[in-house]
């Protein structure tokens, strides 16, 4: 059934790809910063600036990215004027705002602590509890960073988005960890790299299998993940997370591989945000009749008889329409 | 030809005044829009809302396509060949219908703008604060009806205010008073409702028995009830409605303990990846 002139009922989603790789840097951020925290109360300290490196690096370019898509970006402090529980995104840049601020004065607190300037020595040592505290507080809020973007993109109109609303958070959870234990792989000597190569792992499977349980679930909204570019995309992530934790899994313990695998997991995780995020725009534009028109209704109601015409019970689309009066015209036409 | 035809419907009606605290809407009945898109016009001059190109776009008569920032009002053209005449010979019928913003009583646009910029008025209606906006664009994922839209070369998002400007003066909007043939009716909800079922009635006994209301009652679709609604003379996706328009906000609370227990797996996933204590 084709709707208006072939025009899709929705509209294409506005965000630029900035979107999409914030959603691969903050999921890295996030789980890098929960890491980093875990090593630090574990006494495992390489592998605790490993992921806050990360965690700071994903964070620094996360924020840039977000303000750089808004229509307004002067008027990015506006994201900060209510609370709003029904909005994922408000929820998501408060969220953000406590980590950046938790995670910089963790940083801070550590970069201080290392350098350790004489005269700010006895300074320093009251900080340092603070700084521990911040860090746990990234921790926690670094959880929710890795999460909430996949209710920002499940709470819309887009078919493929909203109807693998179940499945998403754990693709980003998964996507998230395997770039976190990834990243922290390659910034972290091997002996110490341990817990970041089984972060990396368990996320990747998770990854992995909460994707394609999401495309088996989904139905007619699942085409999108399965055409074109996004399935190339999809694919791509796959291949790549699942070999990254190979990689990670067995060879691990040496250097060369260790950075191979986590290289392969940022990668494998950056493409799956953009195949989800590239299969909304598809998905999107297919409810111009090839696909689903929208949100799957809860239970659609008997149509009662007094809406539905009755007498003629032919549906015509308006392309068949145009080209039915088309072929009248020319019937006019002919000379009888 | 013409698909309805009789005296006009709508004889006896007195221009409403809008007060504050009321809730007020359209009753869009295309069966007696003539496409005149007079309403099209109205609302870009009364509104101020920018030209967005001359464009001939191969659509019957329908040169604006669709609902956008720059299109608050659009009217659709669609032709059809059907068995008009009473023998059940074939002929052709021309629909038409203004469509607009549907100013739902859940309006998903509202529900997710982070700023508040997108707020409920007074009147029941649903308006983007121009001065608050700062294009984020999640209204525009978020409609069902791909209604609000943001506008190129501006960043921020636009759509019908159901002219709340000419609310609080107590006028109608543009639109409705620019109409020629009382298709869009403007006025209290509920009056509106009673007067859509009444016009629905009456076409059905004339023999229109293609007329159906869409958004009039809350069965046809989950957005908690339009503030917009029509008479349609086909499926509404010919007119390019969804059949079934969702507000996916309701599916939220669902979706928080969804990423919640999420949140949780990392917790312990991270926990996990460290192991017992040596």
């Amino acid at each position: 059934m084709s709707s208006y002139y072939g025009r899709p009922i929705l509209k294409q989603p506005i965000w630029g790809p900035a979107v999409a790789a914030y959603f691969f840097t903050g999921g890295l951020a996030g789980m890098s910063g929960a890491l980093s925290f875990m090593a630090r109360v574990r006494g495992n300290r390489a592998l605790a600036n490993g992921a806050l490196v990360a965690s700071v690096a994903g964070l620094g370019v996360s924020l840039p990215l977000l303000v750089m898509d808004l229509g307004k970006p002067e008027r990015f402090l506006n994201m900060l004027r209510v609370v709003k529980p029904t909005s994922p995104m408000s929820i998501g840049s408060w969220i953000l705002s406590g980590f950046s601020a938790a995670t910089g004065v963790a940083a801070a607190s550590e970069l201080a602590a290392t350098v350790r300037p004489r005269a700010l020595v006895p300074a320093l040592d009251i900080i340092r509890p603070l700084g521990l505290m911040a860090q746990g507080a990234a921790a926690l809020l670094g959880t929710g960073v890795a999460t909430y973007t996949a209710v920002l993109v499940s709470d819309t109109a887009v078919p493929a988005w909203h109807e693998g609303r179940l499945e998403m958070p754990f693709i980003f959870a998964g996507s998230a960890s395997a770039s976190a234990g990834g990243a922290a792989a390659i910034l972290t000597p091997v002996a110490d790299a341990g817990p970041a190569r089984r972060l990396a792992v368990g996320g990747a499977l998770v990854e992995v299998a909460a994707s394609e349980l999401m495309k088996g679930r989904l139905g007619p909204a699942a085409r999108p993940y399965k055409e074109g570019t996004v399935k190339v995309l999809d694919q791509l992530s796959t291949g790549l997370t699942l070999g990254g934790a190979a990689l990670l899994a067995t060879l691990g313990r040496r250097r060369p591989p260790a950075i191979v695998g986590g290289a392969m997991l940022l990668a494998g995780s950056l493409c799956k945000r953009f195949a989800i995020f590239r299969a909304g725009f598809e998905s999107a534009r297919q409810t111009n009749g090839e696909g689903p028109e929208g949100p799957r209704a809860k239970s659609l109601p008997p149509r009662d008889s007094a809406h539905v015409r009755t007498l003629s019970s032919r549906r015509t689309s308006a392309i068949d329409a145009v080209t039915e009066t088309e072929k009248v015209r020319q019937q006019g036409a002919k000379p009888k | 030809m013409a698909v309805v035809s009789g005296p006009p419907p709508y004889r006896d009606g007195a221009v409403v005044q809008p007060q504050p605290g009321q809730q007020v809407g359209f009753f869009t009945d295309s069966s007696i829009c003539i496409g005149c898109k007079a309403c099209e016009v109205a609302c870009k001059e009364w509104n101020h809302v920018p030209v967005d190109g001359l464009n001939f776009l191969g659509s019957s008569y329908d040169n604006t396509g669709e609902l956008g920032a720059n299109s608050w009002r659009h009217v659709a053209f669609i032709e059809q060949n059907r068995p008009v005449a009473a023998d059940g010979t074939g002929g052709m019928r021309w629909l038409m219908n203004s469509d607009v913003c549907k100013h739902c009583a859940h309006a998903a646009c509202l529900e997710v703008c982070p700023t508040g910029a997108l707020m409920r008025s007074e009147f029941g209606t649903v308006v983007v604060q121009a001065d608050v906006c700062n294009g984020c664009g999640y209204c525009v994922s978020a409609c069902p009806f791909g209604v609000i839209e943001r506008r190129e070369g501006d960043g921020r998002a636009f759509k019908c205010t159901l002219c709340y400007d000419r609310l609080k003066g107590h006028m109608q909007p543009a639109c409705a008073q620019a109409c020629p043939t009382q298709s869009i009716q403007f006025g209290p909800i509920e009056e509106l409702r009673v007067r859509a079922r009444r016009r629905l009635e009456d076409l059905h006994e004339q023999g229109v028995t293609d007329a159906r209301l869409y958004g009039v009652d809350e069965s046809d679709n989950e957005v908690g009830g339009l503030n917009a609604f029509f008479l349609l003379l086909d499926e509404p996706e010919v007119y390019g409605l969804p059949t079934h328009p969702v507000t996916t906000t309701r599916n939220l609370p669902q979706m928080w303990r969804t990423a919640a227990v999420a949140a949780g797996m990392l917790a312990l996933g991270v926990l996990a990846a460290f192991g017992r204590r040596r």
